[in-house]
């Protein structure tokens, strides 16, 4: 038992004897277990009401569009260090600025295991953890992002963008 | 013309039996999640009242897995015993007085057994080779456990119910039930008359049920699911059906041995018709039922499990003299107000 922040030990031989026949001590226990049932509800209503989570939230790793082309340089690093092997980027020449993009970029969700490293280690900022974290699938197919779901604008990454400034 | 009443009566407490115990199954879901301030299921139908039927539907359409090296029979056999227990168990309770319908004088009890209270007992403890069978014939160890477990318990807690019951039926004189009803009329329930008889009993209630604080067949923590750790789909439901049935049963002779039965105290004094004074006894019996199956649920989510040792300890050594002494001061008081 635990009074101001010290463990108490209790004996059964300090009980008194309303202790020892259980009985009043049942009693007790209903009260509060009762008294729960009137106290707020902690759960959340799922489907109507969502979670927003913090920037700090790693979901499901995307590619930054920006100015319609994303910033992917196609260096291999992300496929490189993804403890799953989730990753497959296969390269190619590009007439943009950057020389390379990737004509081919794949992320099995099925395989990954959301921890980040790929967007720890891309030298672009190309890849970032998102807020999404609802990833439901049919079939395994299904569940290889291509580039077509992968990319997403720039300005609806802002809060991860700017959260891995601040802190990294 | 009997035949028929006595085959009506069958279907409609056969049927409203049942779909308590459904509902029975989501009134302790959502009382459960009040408790641990969550909310429970509420999504099928308004506020969950469809859950039981959903819940049935996955049940049937779930596979049938019999371990390979199993006792198929035994396996099979098992949950429909446990379930036969808990059914045959509640034709002797009588849930309200004789009611008048189309010109008929219907007793509101499907059968009136002359031995009511042996009949229980014998029946009641038949429920447990259900348990024992299935865990022996899953040929998995946790179920052969779950099983020991269960005829151990039964045991120890069967012969303090029997004790229990002996003075309810001193003082009414007899081991038929409607007796005892009647004998509790006005304030004499057997809840006042007889306190320590009452406390004996619904423990041994809790343990014959195997509910928590007794669930020790089942005890997930240490036995995966004890019992029917083997059993799947419908043969699963059957047992679940059987532990809420069981229960129902219980409580429904919790009210009739100690709590009056259907009796509203001094009803007749109040002028009302004879039909709807039986109605009202009918209710109240649902009533009181219906407010024992709370405290049963309330209890499972306050009291941890008990320890194995701490059962036997509390069965025999609490349990046992305490209804024994009971016996001797209902006795005693008898002779005394005599
Ligand atoms: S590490 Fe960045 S730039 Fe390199 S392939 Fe991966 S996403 Fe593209
Ligand atoms: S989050 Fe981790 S597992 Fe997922 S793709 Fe990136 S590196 Fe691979």
């Amino acid at each position: 038992m635990k009074s101001n922040g010290q463990l108490k030990i209790i004996h059964k031989k300090d009980l008194n004897f309303w202790q020892k026949i259980y009985l009043t001590e049942i009693l007790k226990g209903i009260k509060l277990t009762l008294a729960q049932v009137f106290r707020p509800k902690f759960t959340r209503q799922y489907p109507e009401e969502r979670w927003n989570p913090p920037a700090s939230f790693r979901g499901r790793p995307v590619l930054v569009e920006q100015n319609d082309v994303e910033r992917c340089v196609a260096c291999g690093l992300c496929a490189r260090v993804c403890p799953a092997l989730a990753i497959e980027v296969q390269a190619s020449e590009s007439e943009y600025w950057k020389e390379r993009y990737p004509v081919k970029f794949e992320i099995n969700m099925l395989r990954c295991i959301f921890c980040g490293f790929c967007e720890e280690v891309c030298p672009e900022e190309a890849i970032v953890m998102s807020q999404e974290y609802e990833l439901t699938f049919h079939s395994q197919e299904e569940a290889i992002f291509g580039k077509d779901k992968l990319l997403v604008p720039v300005e609806k990454l802002k809060d991860r963008l700017e959260f891995l400034r601040k802190y990294r | 013309m009997d035949i028929l009443i006595v085959l009506i009566k069958i279907a409609v407490v056969l049927v409203t039996f049942l779909t308590t115990v459904a509902y029975v199954v989501l009134l302790e879901r959502r009382l459960a999640a009040g408790i641990q301030n969550r909310i429970g299921p509420n999504r099928v139908g308004w506020q969950g009242v469809l859950q039981p039927l959903a819940d049935v539907v996955k049940l049937v359409m779930k596979e049938d897995i019999v371990p390979a090296q199993a006792n198929r029979f035994i396996h099979d056999l098992a949950p429909m015993i446990s379930i036969f227990a808990a059914l045959v168990t509640f034709a002797v309770v009588p849930f309200g007085n004789t009611i008048e319908l189309f010109g008929q004088q219907i007793k509101l009890q499907i059968a009136s057994v002359n031995i009511g209270v042996l009949y229980i007992l014998a029946f009641a403890s038949l429920g447990v080779y259900g348990l024992t069978l299935s865990g022996w014939s899953s040929n998995n160890k946790y179920s052969l456990l779950g099983g020991l477990r269960s005829s151990a318990q039964m045991i120890s807690y069967e012969l303090s119910m029997g004790l229990s019951i002996i003075g309810v039926v001193m003082i009414a004189g007899s081991v038929e039930l409607d007796k005892i009803v009647l004998a509790q009329s006005g304030w004499k329930w057997n809840l006042i008359l007889q306190p320590i008889g009452f406390i004996t009993f619904v423990v041994a209630a809790f343990a014959e049920t195997n509910r928590t604080p007794f669930d020790l067949p089942e005890a997930e923590q240490e036995l995966v699911a004890g019992y029917h750790t083997e059993y799947t789909g419908l043969k699963f439901g059957l047992f679940y059906l059987s532990e809420y049935a069981n229960m129902l049963t219980s409580s429904a002779l919790t009210t009739t041995l100690f709590l009056g039965g259907w009796q509203i105290p001094y009803a007749e004094n109040f002028g009302l018709p004879a039909f709807w004074l039986s109605v009202f006894q009918v209710l109240s019996f649902c009533m009181k039922t219906l407010l024992v199956i709370v405290f049963f649920i309330i209890i499972r989510w306050t009291i941890p499990r008990f320890r194995y040792d701490q059962l036997m300890n509390l069965g025999w050594k609490v349990m046992l003299p305490l209804s024994v002494l009971n016996i001797l001061l209902t006795g005693l008081v008898m002779l005394l107000i005599n």
